[in-house]
């Protein structure tokens, strides 16, 4: 028997799921399904794309190119015929066939219409001007951005969750917005009166003006938008005016087709329609009397469908939605159904310093609904019991303060990843959730947080849900995997970090190739994970003696700038304690124009940073900033970075010591120095902490009994203070402390591994003990970094500007114009 | 189409290039990378990584593969496939070498600019 035919009216996100679904459950040979030949019918000129990305598109956040789901080779990939641009106009049952604008007729054996929804314009006087657009699809995306350009001001009427976003959108792109919304608060669907009066509160203060109970009388203006008039005769001036009231599905086809519509096209549970060979699917269908508009039911609908074209017998029934608002900065969730009835209860929790809110809705010890404002951590917990309608009379008293303050959870740290769902997202950046990652390591036997990262992105970007993955690798393994095993550097070798440092000192390994070979590295010349580490391990092993190798230094320390996404650098010249003078600034300014650089700008450092420097101009500018006294910043380098100052008693009315002074005596006494991760310090001039030297690798608090040492603060993925390691009473024995303490982070700290890890890896009372109690041992181990500095400060700009790696920057040769075969 | 034959265009000596290093070629058609392994063999790639085009040139080599400074990914020198388990793949320029000379494929540097 040959293949069926099957025909999709439509290419959005439900039936592209719902392919993905049939391909993943009947894959043929050749990729696509062994069960259908595909055919989509597009009326967007475009592949399926990610239709709730459309706000950080309009945001300015993402591009079109990220968010599309398949692109064109998924289609030929997957063998699906693909017409974009055709609207399909007839359905002819009986036939069996379709028949686009264009004058394209296929036959099908089963059908599936996907024609989604139209946004609901109001017809009010003036609503098919110029200027005026509907927020649905990447066109009115790219009219939004267009009329932004010109700045000026926008009217978005429609407070929901799509005119909020638009709104937001189009305020990052520089204009300035009215919401104008005509019920009593915002996103009514979604939030109680209370969460929309603290969402309206967190749009004002972002400068977005809300008006609600505004009632739209008209659109003014003559060919063009120039304003919206309410019923009370308020004027908006507006130059577009943006239309989010609502959507509505397109059942034209259907009913045209002689199919049963009512709203939508009206299927059973079966997500068929009244013909049996049809299906509906998506925002264009009606099922239990509703129609649907969030991805989620969507793509529930999708499975169904995909099941069901397989033979199987599958049911749609709506469940619960959960809702979060993509808007930066303001956070709410909301799910199920949290109206008021005589039957329900609410547990209510405000605190209106912090801006939070939450409601529960909760009907025989069972949550029917939740919203959430400010502080949304719990929303899929609740989402969950939702859900599942769990019974929670146990947890009462403290259900409202979260997952977090339920007596079981907090005993057994695995019990909360225990207790998510499968489709709780665990990585928000790449947007992995549970069940993928349990669901690719007992495929593919991963045992490793390594391979789960290659295999699912999950913890691969950002790195801040790095636990959460492991436990949910722990979860799926069980005690097969152990999360305090010694972690291997890499793949080359079984050996960890700190056995490797040990073996390097007790066999004087004083090379790379002498390492690898000593210690049974696995592979010829390492990875780009080991060398970086083994380089740096013998330059702080053995200073003086070890040759660097560039060759293993990631580009940024090879080339002594950092690489930008688009293969150009940025330069950042040294300014010693952050003080500059006109001279400096003189030539900073001349070489930005000399050489056509891009981006000036001001680091948090205290330093200026010249961005988008071409690779072969780099050894130029540094000659020019040379010229006028200045060295390498050091900006890319896994070493001193910066010392950060305030003016202190130089200016400062409440400066107790020279901050300034000390910081520029720091910086001279540490730069060129290699550390196992960058090293930034701060110099404050009194506790008032102007440089804020408490979330710095290193900082000092002057006081007037002279200089109380920090150390171990971390202000970027982790966010903690600093600790006091101790107090010093001049400069010098402040300096010999901070020389000390440098000097054990670099023999003890692992590759990559910042202070702050290194002092919890090892304990302060060690540190403390090591370089502020015991004095003979802080004496040796500050001469062995003095020792090692007469080898590391030399500027590497100078050196490459007198010709150094010339063959880093120029280019072998240069083609001419093409001259091969035609 | 007598000009499909294949012409070979030189580029530089084999010691322009550093071991476990590389170098770029500017043309037409995009930058090309010269890789040089630890055991003296040599490959070119077009410059761009298959994930987000980052330039391979700039990368640590190591075996017959290089890392992306941009997102570290790992690509077979050999192929132009990306390694692991990332899927992409960056067009190889075919190379040869003739007295201490290296001479890449014209007829494939044009196929990148099309």
């Amino acid at each position: 028997m040959g293949k069926q035919k099957l025909v999709i009216i439509g290419n959005g996100m439900a039936p592209g799921r719902a392919l993905e679904k049939l391909f993943e459950a009947a894959p043929g040979e050749n990729g696509g399904t062994s069960a259908f030949d595909v055919t989509v019918f597009n009326a967007e000129p475009r592949v399926n794309y990610d239709r709730i990305m459309l706000s950080p598109v309009l945001a300015g956040e993402k591009t079109f190119d990220d968010i599309v789901i398949h692109g064109d080779g998924w289609y030929i990939k997957n063998n699906v015929t693909l017409y974009k641009g055709h609207k399909i106009t007839e359905i002819d049952r009986t036939k069996k066939t379709v028949t686009s604008d264009t004058g394209v007729t296929e036959g099908y054996d089963k059908l599936i219409i996907a024609t989604g929804s139209s946004p609901f314009i109001i017809p009010v006087p003036g609503h098919d001007m110029a200027g005026v657009v509907s927020y649905r699809d990447l066109d009115d995306v790219h009219a939004m951005m267009l009329a932004a350009k010109k700045g000026g001001r926008a009217v978005v009427i429609g407070g929901g969750l799509l005119g909020l976003e638009a709104a937001a959108g189009l305020q990052m792109q520089g204009m300035e917005v009215t919401v104008l919304h005509i019920m009593p608060h915002l996103m009514e669907r979604q939030l109680d009166p209370a969460a929309g009066y603290l969402l309206q509160r967190s749009l004002e203060a972002r400068g977005i003006r809300v008006h609600c109970k505004a009632n739209t009388k008209a659109i003014e203006g003559e060919g063009r938008v120039s304003g919206v008039r309410l019923d009370d005769d308020t004027l908006y001036p507006a130059d577009i005016v943006v239309m989010a009231v609502g959507i509505r599905p397109n059942a034209g086809l259907g009913k045209l087709a002689g199919l049963e519509v009512n709203r939508g096209i009206v299927v059973t549970p079966d997500m068929k329609t009244s013909d049996a060979d049809i299906y509906a699917l998506g925002e264009c269908a009606e099922a239990s009397g509703q129609v649907f508009g969030l991805v989620a039911p969507l793509y529930e609908q999708a499975g169904v469908v995909a099941k069901n074209l397989l033979g199987g017998s599958a049911e749609f029934h709506p469940s619960a939605t959960a809702t979060k608002l993509k808007v930066t900065g303001c956070d709410l969730y909301s799910a199920g159904d949290f109206g008021e009835a005589k039957d329900r209860e609410e547990i209510v929790l405000r605190d209106p310093t912090r801006g939070v809110y939450r409601r529960l809705v909760l009907k025989d010890n069972a949550i029917l609904g939740a919203v959430m404002y400010g502080d949304v951590s719990d929303g899929p917990w609740f989402f969950d019991m939702i859900k599942r309608g769990t019974d929670i009379s146990e947890m009462r008293e403290t259900l409202i303060f979260g997952q977090g303050y339920q007596g079981g959870a907090s005993a057994d740290p695995m019990a909360a990843v225990a207790a998510l769902p499968d489709d709780a997202e665990i990585c928000g950046c790449n947007g992995v959730c549970k069940g993928t990652i349990s669901k690719k390591i007992t495929e593919l036997g991963l045992t490793s947080l390594d391979d789960v990262r290659a295999h699912t992105k999950a913890s691969a970007s950002c790195g801040s849900c790095t636990g959460l993955v492991e436990q949910v690798i722990k979860l799926t393994l069980g005690d097969a995997y152990q999360a305090n095993a010694i972690q291997p550097m890499c793949t080359c070798t079984d050996l960890g970090h700190d056995d490797v440092r040990r073996l390097i000192k007790a066999k004087s390994l004083k090379s790379i190739p002498a390492v690898m070979q000593e210690l049974g590295w696995k592979t010829s010349c390492g990875c780009a994970k080991c060398r970086p580490a083994l380089n740096y391990y013998l330059i702080a092993d053995w200073p003086g003696e070890y040759e660097d190798d560039g060759k293993s230094r990631f580009i940024n320390e090879r080339v002594h700038a950092n690489i930008q996404k688009d293969g150009t650098y940025s330069v950042v010249p040294r300014m010693w304690g952050g003080m500059t003078s006109p001279a400096e600034l003189r030539a900073i300014a001349d070489v930005a124009e000399k050489f056509n650089i891009p981006a000036v700008k001001c680091t948090g450092g205290q330093r200026i940073d010249l961005l988008g420097v071409k690779k072969e101009d780099l050894p130029a500018v540094w000659a020019d900033l040379n010229a006028a006294g200045m060295v390498s910043g050091a900006a890319y380098a896994k070493g001193l970075r910066t010392v950060k100052t305030c003016v202190g008693t130089d200016w400062c009315r409440f400066g107790t010591q020279d901050s300034t002074g000390l910081g520029i005596k720091l910086e001279k006494f540490l730069w060129g120095s290699w550390t196992p991760a960058k090293l930034k310090l701060a110099v404050s001039g009194c506790p008032r902490n102007c440089a804020e030297a408490t979330c710095k690798d290193i900082g000092v608090i002057c006081v007037d009994s002279g200089y109380d040492i920090h150390f171990a603060g971390a202000a970027g993925l982790d966010i903690h203070g600093t600790i006091l390691l101790g107090h010093a009473d001049s400069e010098e024995e402040a300096i010999e402390i901070i020389g000390a303490l440098t000097q054990a982070y670099r023999e003890q700290g692992r590759y990559l591994e910042r202070i702050y890890k290194w002092q919890r890896r090892v304990g302060t009372e060690t540190i403390r003990a090591a370089v502020i109690e015991d004095r003979a041992n802080r004496k040796a181990l500050f001469d062995r970094f003095v020792f090692s500095q007469k080898f590391a400060q030399i500027d590497p700009w100078a050196e490459r500007v007198a010709g150094k790696d010339a063959h880093e920057f120029a280019p072998m040769a240069e083609l001419a114009p093409m001259q091969a075969a035609e | 189409m007598n000009a499909m034959t294949k012409e070979w265009i030189e580029v530089g000596a084999v010691d322009d290039v550093p071991v476990r290093g590389a170098r770029r070629v500017h043309t037409q058609a995009g930058e090309i990378a010269v890789f040089k392994c630890a055991d003296g063999s040599l490959f070119a790639l077009r410059n761009r990584c298959p994930h987000k085009g980052g330039p391979l040139s700039e990368g640590i080599v190591h075996g017959h593969g290089v890392t992306c400074p941009l997102h570290n990914w790992v690509i077979d020198l050999s192929t132009g496939e990306a390694t692991g388990a990332d899927k992409g793949c960056t067009p190889q320029i075919p190379l040869k070498v003739e007295d201490g000379r290296i001479f890449l494929d014209g007829a494939a540097i044009a196929k990148l600019a099309a």
